[in-house]
């Protein structure tokens, strides 16, 4: 079948591809709902190095994203399902390595097509289905809810069992999902968000602490801690966060960095601290998002909280439109209906 | 019930030195016409799909469909007519004959070389359909459309922001459709070789459904090194 693909060929240049997927062996599926992340805001403006874009680009944008299903010959779906496809691809199985830290892995909207298409072909392993108890346009930002998951349970995998408190720096849209995702793992874990903006820190309601990071007080500790601020930010944060970390506290590293960040070795040695990093998610990640979003409905109505705007899609011009009103929002995710 | 019925009617004398009809030729690694009915086989808004073609091609026909298009949703070929006009009659009589018919029943008719369709496009022909009767497929025009009654001399040129270029699919309710076609006297047969045409002389309402620049019609040579482009790139799948 010939296949429309809206694939970025330079910073801020959309335009028409078609690809021949086989209907025969893949599920077809109709994107409903996408939602732009940081990371294709990057490609779009351009805001990465030019050996990134010339490596990874043309490619179709977006990797977050809720869709119907059309078509199934591999006879796992029927259509009209409501699924989530996961974007990391993998070609090789590790008993060890989980399928987001495989270098053979491909993943969507780096470097391989995104979702921004007429179609998505997809094989069956990479689809979760959706239950009907969450709403669509929070469902299309299901792979960064499950971002948040993933680090969740690699914290688990790696901190000591005491988790009276947890500290989260970063009150933009990571640290809001990594914050409801950890309510939702370990409520009875006091959760204390710190930021730079007290607006923003206002939306953390469901947390039992915000403070900005001026104003933190000096004996405040926390057992453990994750870093969802990224960028330059990221050294002062984490500089913090040793700061006010009890001994033996895990620390996840969630924020993305495009320049080495400088950290307090010393106090890291003396504290014991284990710092690890998180990225992405795999398909199991995405099985437990849904579940604890089926059954947790305070959950998806928090994230409702994220939609900053939904911004219907027809045409190329539209798809421009949705990405220039992402640039200026600070908080919230811009949500496509695609209508393309 | 909706039914596609693609028109696979022309015999292609346009295509340079090919004696192939056009919809035949690959496109990338299959005929255009499966392309093309992959699209509809895949739209859950289709119920089944009927091609219409020349009769010496019928069985070349099933057999690639054999070849290409999985079980699941049912795919006829029947004999086109001499005309446009002739091939939507087929299509009316076949699918009156095979199938349950009522005042729901929508005909999507679609060219089966413009492979280039999408799923929005045939969604919006079926709800166009159902609401209104009748839809046809546009998109506004780019050039000056200049009318000429003597083919010499310019008699008008039309305001280009009213005019836009027919593509297909043009659907309708299969009923309406047929009463239309009823009404017209052989004389009128003969010069009126767009549906959509016949409901507007008749003051019937046709929507206009948004259509795609890509949504191209492979004619020409040129046509078929445009559609090859589109299609350069695919390695790009994860």
């Amino acid at each position: 079948m010939l296949n429309q693909v809206y694939r970025l060929i330079a910073p801020g240049m959309i335009d028409v591809a078609c690809t021949t997927p086989d209907i025969r062996e893949k599920v077809i599926l109709r994107p409903l709902y996408l939602s732009i992340c940081k990371a294709d805001q990057r490609y779009y403006l351009g805001n990465r190095s030019k050996e990134a874009l010339k490596a990874k680009l043309p490619m179709a944008l977006i990797h977050e994203c809720v869709a119907k299903v059309i078509s199934d010959c591999t006879g796992n779906f029927r259509p009209g399902d409501i699924v989530v496809p996961v974007p990391n691809t993998p070609t090789q199985d590790d008993d060890v390595i989980a399928e987001n830290y495989r270098t053979t892995s491909h993943f969507r909207s780096s470097g391989y097509d995104g979702f921004l298409s007429d179609y998505v072909d997809i094989t069956p392993d990479r689809l979760v289905k959706l239950p009907s108890s969450v709403d669509l346009k929070v469902a299309s930002f299901t792979e960064l809810i499950s971002v948040a998951t993933h680090a969740i349970s690699r914290f688990d995998m790696f901190s000591h069992s005491r988790k009276d408190s947890v500290g989260i720096w970063g009150d933009g849209n990571v640290g809001y999902i990594t914050a409801l995702m950890l309510k939702a793992i370990h409520p009875e874990t006091k959760l204390y968000i710190f930021g730079t903006v007290y607006e923003k820190l206002g939306y953390f309601a469901f947390a039992d602490g915000t403070f900005h990071v001026d104003h933190v007080p000096e004996d405040l500790r926390v057992d453990h801690a994750f870093e969802c601020v990224g960028g330059e930010a990221s050294r002062p944060a984490v500089s913090q966060i040793i700061d006010h970390i009890n001994p033996m506290g895990s620390i996840g590293l969630m924020g993305v960095s495009e320049n080495p960040i400088a950290i307090n070795t010393r106090m890291v040695l003396e504290k014991g601290l284990n710092l690890f990093g998180s990225s992405r998610s795999g398909v199991e990640d995405f099985r437990r998002t849904v579940e604890i979003l089926d059954k947790n409905p305070i959950i998806p109505a928090y994230l409702e909280n994220l939609i900053g705007s939904v911004i219907t899609v027809r045409t190329i011009d539209d798809i421009h439109k949705a990405f220039k009103s992402d640039i200026s929002r600070n908080f919230g995710k811009t949500v496509i209906k695609w209508e393309k | 019930m909706v039914i596609a019925a693609v028109f696979a009617g022309g015999i292609g004398s346009r295509m340079g030195n090919s004696d192939t009809p056009k919809q035949y030729l690959e496109l990338g690694s299959k005929p255009v016409i499966i392309h093309t009915i992959e699209k509809f086989f895949v739209n859950d808004r289709i119920d089944e799909v009927l091609v219409l073609c020349p009769k010496p091609w019928i069985a070349h026909t099933r057999a690639l469909i054999e070849k290409y298009i999985p079980a699941g949703k049912k795919v006829s070929v029947t004999e086109g007519g001499a005309t446009r006009n002739g091939t939507l009659e087929n299509a009316i009589a076949y699918i009156e004959k095979n199938y349950e018919v009522d005042e729901n029943t929508v005909i999507v008719t679609h060219d089966a070389v413009r492979p280039f369709i999408t799923h929005r496009i045939i969604e919006e022909n079926v709800e166009a359909a159902l609401k209104y009767g009748a839809c046809d497929t546009v998109i506004p025009a780019t050039d000056t459309i200049v009318e000429s009654e003597n083919g010499e001399v310019i008699s008008a040129i039309p305001n280009r922001k009213m005019m836009y270029q027919g593509q297909t699919p043009q659907s309708f309710r299969l009923l309406e459709l047929k009463s239309v076609i009823a009404s017209l006297t052989e004389d009128e047969k003969a010069v009126l070789t767009d549906a959509c045409k016949i409901y507007t002389i008749k003051n019937k309402p046709v929507y206009m459904v948004d259509g795609e620049v890509f949504n191209i019609k492979i004619t020409f040579p040129y046509d078929m090194k445009v559609a090859d482009t589109l299609l350069k790139g695919k390695e790009k799948d994860a």
